[in-house]
């Protein structure tokens, strides 16, 4: 068994937090795992992309050229990695900042209102990555979704309130994912 | 403590604190500044030494006067840096001490870029700086080999008294794997008064020096030096065979990152073309894993080799060398920074079946 998920959105955008927090997930999980950040030359406010493997062997390449899964949070994203799907794989679209979906018919497509989501529990928009990683899990349960929850459990449980609110935040999400992966 | 998630570059710092490294100096350089900021943290909290010197020769001077005091010490650095390092390497080898470098090899040559590459094989093989001497090279393909053979170093260093070299890429540095610290455990460091300069009351005089004006002494030296040399192919090959049981007629050859590249590739070619073709990955570039590639060369089974390197062709001397090139030697790479991916990988391996006819 392997996953390749590739998140992609702007910088600020957590990113990068969203694929931690599988990929630990995922460890604690018994898993074999890879986090692989985009670095280089980048503009601010430019692209920011991350891959995480998800195996039940030790992982070999960390380079993945077609993910089999991508979550996108912006525009640019969509434009940059749904043509690298896998055929049969599996595309998250943050609703709230893209309209359009990918022309590709041989790809799952799932549309979240991520930033609306997060936007209806803190009145922001900043955990628009929680609600990505959630629609993700309820499309495909990669790991049980209480691993995630518990990596937020140890990530915010300083702070009470925000941890509940992502928890309500992910947790609605999942369920919309959810969903869609009975109507596929 | 069970497994953590950890970023290659902290990984690398907290083995050095681990493996009984205290002192640690160092100039930043993308891509692998993070174990500066790491060590930079960590270190005066524990009562270690880290000093941000004002430049790369700086700090491998330093290295080279901490390393004469019998303490471990090591710096990092990245390949513009570690050509700036090269003269207080030759000067540390010539001395005969322990010390530790780590170079997250980025693209070149000059300033180059800062993604992965593995152009700097010579230099860490055949070339670290002026005179006749080697570093022990290790090359680590994931981040828990890193921590495991950043332990490992320090002692190598001492049992030699020579520097040894740790290399990777940007890929393994920026990367996060599980990383397991539990079994990792420091060897304590042997006997450093024979020769350190702690100070020499009751004792005679140590001295750390490179010169020697005498033509028949230097010589003298450099045989020792040789010796040395020669011990450690004796005693500190080290390398993982993968998909090499069924006598494979195709022997792959990969170090570091491209080793995992090509793993991946290998699984994928044997289930859709059922052709056998197996990796020799070594973990020593120096010491290289000659005989077993020699062996290999002289087996009827294996009727080519395979080298992906992220260079021009800088360890396939080496495999043409060990292999007296009595079997033919493909190869395939990705250069300025570009991790070649598994499908043109598995391609390259078909190519290779296609020309021996299989």
């Amino acid at each position: 068994m392997q996953y390749e998920i590739t998140f992609a959105g702007f910088g600020g955008q957590g990113i990068m937090t969203a694929g931690k927090f599988l990929a630990q997930g995922a460890m604690n999980h018994g898993l074999e795992v890879a986090w692989v950040p985009s670095y280089g030359p980048e503009m601010r406010g430019g692209t920011a992309y991350c891959t995480v493997v998800i195996s039940s062997k030790p992982v070999g390449s960390p380079v993945v050229k077609n993910p089999g899964i991508a979550v996108v949070m912006n525009r640019p994203s969509l434009d940059k990695f749904a043509s690298q799907i896998k055929p049969d794989g599996i595309l998250i679209i943050n609703s709230s900042l893209i309209e359009a979906t990918s022309e590709r018919e041989d790809i799952f497509q799932v549309q979240v209102p991520c930033n609306k989501m997060s936007q209806e529990v803190l009145g922001i928009g900043r955990s628009a990555n929680i609600a990505a990683l959630g629609a993700l899990l309820g499309v495909k349960e990669m790991i049980p979704k209480e691993e995630i929850e518990k990596v937020m459990e140890t990530k915010f449980g300083k702070k009470p309130k925000i941890l509940e609110d992502n928890l309500k935040i992910f947790r609605d999400a999942y369920e919309l994912g959810k969903k869609q992966r009975k109507n596929a | 403590m069970a497994k953590i998630l950890m970023k290659g570059s902290e990984a690398i710092g907290e083995a050095a604190i681990k493996a009984g490294c205290l002192s640690y100096f160092a100039y930043p350089i993308t891509p692998q500044s993070e174990i500066a900021e790491y060590l930079a943290k960590r270190l005066p909290k524990i009562g270690g030494t880290f000093l941000q010197a004002e430049s790369e020769i700086a700090a491998s001077q330093m290295v080279f006067g901490a390393a004469g005091t019998g303490v471990r010490v090591m710096t990092t650095s990245s390949s513009p840096g570690i050509s700036l390092m090269s003269e207080a390497m030759s000067y540390i080898a010539g001395a005969e001490l322990p010390a530790v470098f780590v170079n997250i090899v980025r693209g070149g040559p000059g300033l180059g870029g800062i993604l992965p590459s593995q152009g700097d094989y010579f230099q860490a093989t055949k070339g670290a700086g002026h005179g006749n001497f080697r570093f022990l090279v290790l090359a680590p393909a994931n981040v828990q080999e890193f921590v495991d053979y950043m332990i490992k170093a320090f002692p190598l260093a001492e049992k030699y008294r020579n520097p040894v070299m740790l290399v990777g890429d940007g890929l393994i540095a920026q990367m996060m794997e599980p990383v397991d610290f539990d079994n990792v455990a420091s060897t304590p460091q042997g006997d450093v008064e024979s020769w350190a300069t702690t100070g020499c009351k009751d004792r005679e005089t140590n001295l750390i020096n490179s010169l020697f004006l005498d033509p028949l002494k230097l010589e003298k030296f450099n045989d020792k030096l040789a010796d040395k040399y020669n011990r450690m192919r004796d005693e500190e090959v080290v390398y993982e065979e993968y998909a090499m049981d069924d006598d494979p007629d195709v022997v792959m050859v990969a170090y570091g990152t491209t080793s995992r590249v090509v793993k991946t590739a290998i699984d994928e070619f044997r289930k859709e073309d059922k052709l056998k073709v197996g990796l020799i990955r070594p973990i020593t570039l120096f010491p290289f894993p000659m005989d077993v590639l020699r062996n290999l060369s002289a087996k009827s089974h294996v009727k080519a080799f395979g080298v992906v390197e992220m260079s021009i062709g800088q360890m396939l001397e080496d495999v043409k060398w060990a292999t007296l090139e009595r079997k033919p030697v493909e190869f395939f790479s990705r250069k300025g920074g570009i991790v070649p991916n598994p499908d043109e990988t598995k391609d390259f391996i078909k190519n290779i079946f296609k020309k021996i006819g299989a």
